[in-house]
């Protein structure tokens, strides 16, 4: 059986993971390459990479990082964060990205989906979404939720789906850093509206909160950050527990 | 031992360089076709799509000489698919090492398949010393079903070949190169052969 995935989170900056509320008021969680090989060692089922860098200095500082996490890791990683064009994505596959993520670029120029996944598959596309409730309707966020657009939700999903997208990562601003749990009924909604897998993300405290994520949000995977840098949940407790509530679980 | 990893620009194949890299190997990056025939071991890599991918392998010539190499050859993924008689991805003829035709998953399943998944029947050295069940990263839409060249099954849907042998042919539809520990001594044990 294809079991849920967990997936660990590291915000890039400057070549360090950070962590902060917001973007705001960044902790440092450590050393990326390390973070990585842990979490790989202790079964986390793949890496995201979040770089959050603001320079073109920075950015250089990612592409070496992201080789050096390429050569030591042996589960699959995505990177995510300032990625506009065939090009950017050419150059972290060659260095060892296997999936690439893109968010307000894509809401920006939706054919970007079209063209990166004709160039490199489908498989490779994950589209992030952020999003969060107006006057109780989802609406898509861009700038890590700083800016509001009139785009729904699930009508973003659907057309992301249908040109070529082969993953949505979609993040509930409503749930982020609040540790209250995922956006089960958004996630259960998304699951019905379209066809390809949904990572969860955004809210997670507990571990209950991962297993109403599968079990009621009926998402694939489920991504979280702080709860895991900050030793709040190791992923071989998490893995464990899920598989004890029925949950098909890789151990 | 010389191992070339067919570079015909069929997307990302960096994660096999390391993951060579990491079992103390280095694979040579090729589409020279006496290069491709000179090596101990090939390694024939593919993601993104069949039509597209098989055009570039009939552009460098790739296709006429992948059929007729003696040493063990291993395809991974959308190289695997590639070696089957058709795939229903763009009505694509295959290099026909593999007798059997490649379709699609339905959308009673969620496509592609993304994740780990288990392989079971074994039935090959290639899975020396690896136990049923055990979990392999697969990232696909279509698959190649049961059929008497199947080395390994996997369920997502129906029981499909995630695995195929055939004498000095091996294809798997999971990512050895991404499937921790058990993935890196499945690849180790291909190139032992």
């Amino acid at each position: 059986m294809l079991t849920k995935r967990i997936i660990p989170c590291l915000d890039i900056k400057n070549g360090r993971t950070v962590k902060g509320v917001n973007f705001l008021d960044l902790k440092d969680a450590g050393d990326p390459v390390e973070l990585a090989k842990k979490y790989s060692d202790e079964g986390a089922d793949e890496l995201v990479f979040l770089d959050i860098s603001a320079t073109e200095e920075d950015r250089k500082t990612l592409i070496d990082l992201v080789r050096k996490v390429g050569e030591t890791i042996n589960i699959p990683f995505t990177v995510g964060g300032g990625i506009s064009s065939v090009n950017d994505v050419e150059i972290l596959l060659k260095n060892g990205a296997d999936k690439v993520s893109i968010n307000s670029s894509a809401v920006k120029n939706p054919q970007l989906i079209n063209d990166l996944a004709s160039a490199f598959g489908s498989q490779c596309i994950v589209v992030a979404i952020d999003a969060k409730q107006i006057n109780g309707n989802w609406k898509v966020h861009l700038v890590g939720g700083k800016i509001a657009t009139e785009i729904d939700l699930f009508d973003w999903a659907k057309e992301v789906e249908n040109r070529g997208a082969g993953e949505i990562l979609f993040t509930s601003m409503d749930n982020d850093g609040t540790k209250n749990g995922f956006a089960n009924e958004a996630l259960a909604k998304l699951s019905q509206t379209i066809n390809i897998p949904i990572i969860a993300s955004g809210g997670a405290g507990t571990i209950q909160h991962f297993t109403d994520a599968f079990l009621v949000g009926n998402a694939d995977a489920a991504l979280a950050a702080s709860v895991f840098h900050f030793q709040e949940i190791s992923i071989q407790d998490l893995k464990k527990e899920l598989k004890n509530n029925n949950i098909q679980i890789r151990l | 031992m010389k191992i070339v990893i067919i570079n015909y620009g069929a997307g990302n194949i960096q994660s096999i360089q390391f993951a060579l890299q990491r079992l103390g190997y280095e694979g040579i990056l090729s589409n020279n076709i006496t290069e491709i025939q000179s090596a101990d071991k090939v390694i024939f890599p593919g993601v993104g799509e069949a039509s597209s991918a098989m055009q570039k392998l009939r552009d460098s010539g790739i296709d006429k000489i992948i059929p007729n190499l003696k040493q063990p050859v291993l395809g991974i993924c959308l190289g695997m698919q590639l070696m089957c008689n058709s795939s229903e991805e763009g009505n694509t003829k295959g290099l026909g090492i593999f007798d059997i035709d490649i379709i699609k998953f339905s959308n009673k399943v969620k496509v592609p398949q993304m994740g780990w998944n288990n392989i079971y029947n074994l039935k090959s050295s290639l899975f020396e010393g690896i136990p049923e069940n055990e979990y392999m990263y697969l990232i696909h839409s279509f698959y190649a079903p049961k059929c008497t060249e199947s080395i390994a099954f996997t369920s997502y849907e129906t029981e499909y070949s995630s695995a195929l042998q055939k004498d000095n042919f091996y294809g798997v539809q999971f990512h050895p190169e991404k499937s921790g520990k058990i993935g890196e001594q499945i690849l180790s044990n291909f190139l032992e052969l």
